[in-house]
């Protein structure tokens, strides 16, 4: 992720004045001026270094609007290269409207290859979703965050919460969790469970179903995470150990779907969205992840997905 | 099949530009220029410029062209054209007193050294419907102005330099000194380059309310003025002019000037502070780009409301107006929840099945089985 990246691999073009007056239009490749993109990287590094510690960057504004992923849109741009194949994925889906439009975007400012195949990508960008298939070692997971910090939900100002995070203090996160189920039975967080990294820092691993946050665990490729709106970077290095908050005698849960199976791949794998069918009121379900219901149904048989493994601790 | 998920991809994308291609220019009516929008819509021009902090009047008004006239949209395309322009430098500071004045007003002094100049504003004017305009003449409008300059012409051409009108009271000892917005080393805090943390430096402070929305800072304000807070505003001094710019040579280090910029600028006075013992007034100050005087008001009731000690109500808790103001932010945000939420939905969803499904009693509670461990 380090490679210096030029415009055009045959003709480096180190100025910035060359680079800005690259012709994707007015723009110089990957948009971002290169400046930006160094600066950006160097702050990566950062988050890489003290995993699930929120580092204040210096967000650009983005063609895109504010909350619709401009924080992993920065990322993908600091990081991509000319050799890059890319994937943008929206709640799991490749053909999603704000995915389309992201990836349009990022071909007409790089021109990279880009596929809807989870292992053939090296830079996946995300909405609320880790691909269902597990990802491999060197590849990049780029999270679009709306919410950055996981103690908003107990404390508004961000005076207060950078204070909490210094100094450990995740006791009211603990307490609202423990009045949850005195008052529900329940712990009733559905998606953007908090989790525990490195046993250190509490972190949001963005609206992401429970049902994924287990695979943020000791997974081998570099998940990164953006806020743009927020201005906040903050990651998860390879290998890191990730637990969601629960207690002994009341553990995590994930969704359940009841042995539900996709309507169009057969799978009970995945997670699943729901669809009410027009006719008829039914409730029917699907896979969320596109591309892992296309590649079971290409297999033709629904009992055989491709593996999920859970990453567990050692 | 039964369901259509809302998924169209590219095609669907391509159509909806056409159609709002169609919204724009379907009608019979002249297409319009942004030169036009520039001279004749320059007020927009300029909310434009502000709030996309960019000083650029042609393409600002392009891309108000290009927004259809939404200031939200068209200010967010100028920020977004903002990325990519490197930044060279900064230009040096520049004092007010040397503004190419258009208009100055003191609100609280009847005579000020220079006068008060009242320039271009409506805010005497009775605001009925003025029907003419729909068959507006070019030629009686050239003569009603022509008129104007004659009698100008006859007049002593206006000094280079107004004093200030605060300065008055300043030299009286009757203002309490806030640290100026370049810190002791003149360093100044870019918001564009580092996220923001609290408390912000002034020039921070001051940075972000010149890029706040209009009607974010007026909500704000007026909350404050209004009861949610207790600056009662004396407009010192208001001025709206041209402001020169300049910028240390890259070889020689000498400033040269190198353009100006069309500014609005409010000093306001506001209660006393008796911190130090002996009473004295507190100012806040604004400035934003253009012509723009509610943004230039609200901004100094702002900056004077964050300067309370103790925030009492939202509009002087420094955090509260900070992180609120900007519009390309808040916009964004809000439009954002348009976008398909199926998997949170559906996680949500799943929490409250499961919450009907077992009643809150304790023994309920107990027998719950936990599903799956995380750990």
């Amino acid at each position: 992720m380090s490679r210096v990246i030029h415009p055009n691999p045959s003709s480096p073009r180190a100025d910035w004045r060359e680079a800005c007056a690259y012709s994707h239009g007015r723009t110089s490749f990957a948009f971002l001026d290169e400046g930006a993109k160094r600066e950006i990287r160097r702050r990566m590094l950062k988050a890489v270094a003290i995993p699930g510690y929120q580092v204040p960057f210096g967000s650009r504004e983005m063609p895109i609007a504010r909350g619709w992923g401009t924080g992993g849109l920065q990322l993908t741009l600091s990081l991509i290269g000319p050799e890059d194949v890319l994937k943008v994925i929206d709640q799991g889906a490749d053909d999603s409207v704000n995915a389309v439009s992201i990836r349009r975007f990022v071909t007409r400012v790089t021109g990279v290859r880009t596929t809807t195949d989870t292992p053939a990508a090296t830079l996946i960008q995300t909405r609320h979703r880790i691909p269902e298939e597990p990802l491999r070692p060197h590849q990049i997971l780029v999270f679009q965050v709306p919410i950055p910090e996981p103690l908003r939900l107990v404390e508004p100002s961000e005076v207060e919460t950078r204070r909490m995070h210094s100094e450990a203090d995740y006791s009211r996160m603990w307490l609202y969790l423990y009045e949850d189920i005195v008052t529900y039975g329940e712990i009733t967080i559905g998606a953007r469970y908090p989790v525990l990294v490195n046993r250190r820092h509490l972190m949001d691993p963005s609206p992401i179903p429970r049902w994924d946050v287990a695979r943020l665990n000791g997974n081998p490729a570099l998940m990164l995470f953006c806020a743009g709106r927020e201005k906040r970077i903050y990651a998860l290095p390879p290998h890191t150990r990730v637990e969601p908050l629960e207690f002994e005698d009341f553990r995590f849960q994930v969704e359940s779907f009841d042995d539900r199976r996709c309507l169009h791949c057969g799978s009970t794998q995945s997670f699943l969205d729901e669809i009410i069918e027009e006719e008829t009121g039914r409730r029917l379900y699907a896979c969320s992840d596109s591309a892992f219901c296309e590649k079971v149904r290409k297999a033709g048989d629904g009992s055989t997905p491709p593996s999920r493994k859970e990453e567990r601790l050692p | 099949m039964g369901y259509v998920a809302v998924r169209g991809g590219e095609q669907a994308i391509a159509n909806a530009e056409t159609l709002l291609l169609m919204e724009r220019v379907g009608g019979a009516s002249e297409l319009l220029t942004p030169r036009q929008i520039r001279e004749q819509l320059h007020l927009a021009v300029d909310r434009v410029m502000g709030e996309g902090s960019l000083y650029a009047p042609d393409l600002a008004a392009l891309a108000f062209k290009q927004a259809a006239g939404d200031t939200f949209e068209a200010a967010f395309i100028l920020r977004s054209y903002r990325t990519t322009l490197p930044r060279i430098g900064y230009a040096e500071s520049a004092g007010t007193e040397h503004m190419r004045i258009v208009r100055r007003i003191s609100a609280a002094f009847k005579e000020i050294p220079g006068g008060q100049i009242l320039g271009p504003t409506a805010d005497y004017t009775l605001r009925l419907l003025n029907f003419d305009l729909e068959q507006e003449s070019a030629q009686s409008n050239a003569c009603v102005i022509r008129q104007l300059l004659q009698v100008a012409g006859n007049l002593d051409p206006l000094p280079e330099s107004f004093p200030k009108v605060v300065e008055l009271l300043r030299r009286e000892g009757l203002l309490v000194s806030r640290s100026s917005a370049g810190d002791a080393d003149t360093h100044v805090f870019d918001v564009t380059r580092h996220a923001l943390s609290f408390p912000a430096p002034r020039s921070a402070q001051l940075q972000t309310l010149a890029r706040g929305e209009t009607g974010g800072l007026l909500a704000l304000a007026y909350s404050n003025m209004r009861g949610y807070g207790s600056v009662h505003p004396v407009i010192g001094e208001l001025r709206v002019g041209f402001l020169p710019v300049e910028m240390k040579h890259p070889l020689t280090g000498t400033p040269a000037r190198i353009g100006e910029i069309k500014v609005t600028e409010a000093e306001v006075i506001a209660r006393l502070d008796q911190s130090d013992g002996e009473p004295r007034f507190t100012l806040g100050y604004g400035l934003c780009f253009g012509h723009n005087e509610t943004k230039a008001i609200a901004m100094a009731v702002l900056d004077r409301a964050m300067g309370a000690a103790e925030p009492e109500a939202p509009s002087e808790d420094q955090e509260f107006v900070l992180t609120h103001v900007d519009g390309i932010e808040s916009m964004g945000f809000c439009n954002h929840y348009k976008l398909p939420h199926y998997v949170t939905f559906q996680s949500d969803l799943d929490r409250l099945r499961h919450l009907r499904a077992a009643p809150p009693s304790a023994e309920a509670a107990d027998e719950l089985k936990p599903e799956e461990s995380g750990a």
